[in-house]
């Protein structure tokens, strides 16, 4: 996947790598981390690329990285709603579908709103896979959908901190807030769905929800994402 | 307080922390050795300490924001507190008790938590009259106690201005990402608890406008789904004001995609932020 824009490398471009190749060590544990940085260090940027569609630079990769997510759950409720799971209820309809509704609104205003602000820099439609789940049955809906939207919120929430402080960034920061607690009501109503009760169950011992980085997140979203992404250029 | 818990919150946030803090050993030595010698009362205080050090700066503007928010949750705990066990809670069904009791801990353990990052910058609790009388005990909720569908409506009010009231400073928090990144992540958590006494008052189908049913776990429009008096009505419908719009940055989410957005389903997928001004015009009646 040819990168869709380039920023040279900067004055502190050294430190930069430093702090990637940290939160390489981190994430992807140390052989890997070594075999990427090493093949990188031979191409004319030094940021490591997994050769997928990559999110870009600073906020614009950022909102990429949302659309990403909002791709997957999209096309996750459109699924559901299009096959409803054997012993589906009214309400469930109900509410699956509203789900469905605000997924899409999510997805196609990141669309438009990437596409405003950095048409060459949108990705694509991302290609997913769903064959893990059976869409007839509602244990394995109800359970993907919990994972999908305690994903969502974690990301919001451990993305909020990569925007930036400048131009566009305090307005991207406050478009993120307003999605993340309407990911948040459709947590805790699929997590009532499946155990009535359980609307905040992954909290932790300060009663706050938990946050997760572009890494961690795009490796559980990997399972159902078959387009490769490359987050590799995200802020950190 | 809990001195590890603070720092697996940060160490959570912001992985870099200990980079931030010269090394990692050496942070966690000075840690064993803080630990080791001072007293519980100046943990905050060393805790302040090294996120000065770990971030340049001494979170003037961050605090004021921490302290309006441990003001809010000082009210959403205190009223938890205050319902859990009257009588109108007595009649609730024995799984919405345990429910009301699951919320009440969480905002309690908000309150601990912003207490102890905030240290000695923390403000005290105000005192409360949840009949919104400003200390008269007579305002528009008098013998709230006694009534579980007031109690409830109530509760779905506090916590969807929670989550307006929080996502309205993020903001403002921007030159701390710990500080945002834990005010997000309890701005999450109550948007988790208003979904979830919004199905509880569905359930319980009481003080509910007929013209704005379903109540559903997200704010339809700028419906409250709230109807107890005129008083109370308008003092709640504050709280949803500005929920209606329908357009995001210069987007019209209306019909976006295909028919799935109706302008009711595109005010759902998008809660909206509450200035501090409007937060505490909301609050003002049931501070002393």
């Amino acid at each position: 996947m040819k990168r869709t824009s380039f920023s040279p490398p900067s004055e502190n471009g050294l430190s930069e790598f430093g702090m990637q190749r940290r939160n390489m060590l981190k994430y992807f544990g140390a052989s890997a981390a070594i075999i990427t940085i090493g093949s990188a260090c031979n191409k004319s940027d030094d940021t490591p690329s997994n050769g997928g569609v990559d999110l870009g630079t600073g906020d614009v990769g950022i909102l990429n990285y949302a659309y990403a997510l909002e791709q997957l759950e999209a096309a996750f409720y459109l699924q559901v709603v299009a096959t409803p799971y054997s012993g589906i209820t009214a309400l469930e309809t109900e509410y699956l579908t509203d789900i469905r509704n605000h997924e899409v609104g999510h997805r196609e205003f990141f669309k438009a709103a990437i596409t405003a602000a950095a048409p060459t820099m949108i990705i694509p439609s991302l290609e997913v896979d769903f064959s893990t789940i059976n869409f007839a049955d509602r244990t394995s809906v109800l359970s993907t959908a919990k994972a999908f939207e305690d994903l969502g919120v974690t990301a919001y929430n451990g993305a909020g901190q990569l925007i930036s402080t400048t131009g566009n960034g305090p307005v991207y920061l406050g478009l993120a807030g307003k999605i993340v607690s309407v990911e948040a009501r459709h947590a805790a109503l699929i997590a009532d769905l499946i155990t009535p009760g359980s609307f905040a169950n992954t909290t932790d011992a300060n009663g706050l929800d938990t946050a997760r980085t572009p890494a961690q997140v795009l490796a559980i979203a990997g399972t159902y994402i078959k387009t490769k992404i490359d987050a590799s250029h995200l802020p950190s | 307080m809990n001195l590890q818990n603070i720092f697996s919150q940060i160490e959570k946030v912001d992985p870099e922390v200990y980079d931030r803090l010269d090394t990692r050993r050496k942070a966690m030595k000075d840690f064993a050795r803080m630990s080791g010698k001072i007293a519980l009362a100046a943990v905050p205080l060393a805790v302040a300490s090294m996120f000065k050090k770990a971030y340049g700066q001494t979170p003037g503007d961050v605090n004021s924001i921490l302290n309006f928010a441990l003001t809010l949750e000082y009210l959403e705990a205190e009223f938890y507190n205050n319902i859990v066990g009257s009588p109108g809670y007595l009649t609730a069904p024995a799984a919405a008790q345990n429910e009301l009791r699951k919320i009440r801990d969480d905002e309690n353990k908000h309150v601990i938590f912003l207490k102890s990052v905030l240290g000695a910058a923390a403000v005290a609790k105000p005192t409360f009259d949840f009949t919104a009388g400003n200390g008269s005990g007579t305002g528009p909720f008098a013998g709230y106690l006694g009534s579980y569908a007031v109690q409830l409506a109530m509760a779905q009010t506090f916590e969807d201005t929670g989550v307006r009231a929080y996502k309205g400073q993020a903001p403002g928090l921007q030159s701390n990402r710990v500080a945002l990144t834990a005010a997000l992540n309890i701005h999450s958590v109550e948007g988790r608890h208003a979904a979830h006494i919004r199905q509880m008052r569905r359930a319980l189908d009481a003080a509910i406008p007929p013209a704005q049913k379903p109540l559903k776990p997200w704010i339809t429009l700028n419906y409250s789904g709230i109807t107890y008096s005129p008083a109370a009505d308008m003092a709640i419908q504050a709280s949803y004001n500005g929920e209606e719009l329908t357009t995001q940055a210069g987007v019209n989410i209306v019909g976006l995609g295909g028919t799935y957005n109706t302008p009711g389903a595109a005010s759902e997928g998008f809660d909206e932020p509450l200035t501090a001004a409007q937060v505490l015009a909301i609050v003002d009646p049931f501070i002393v």
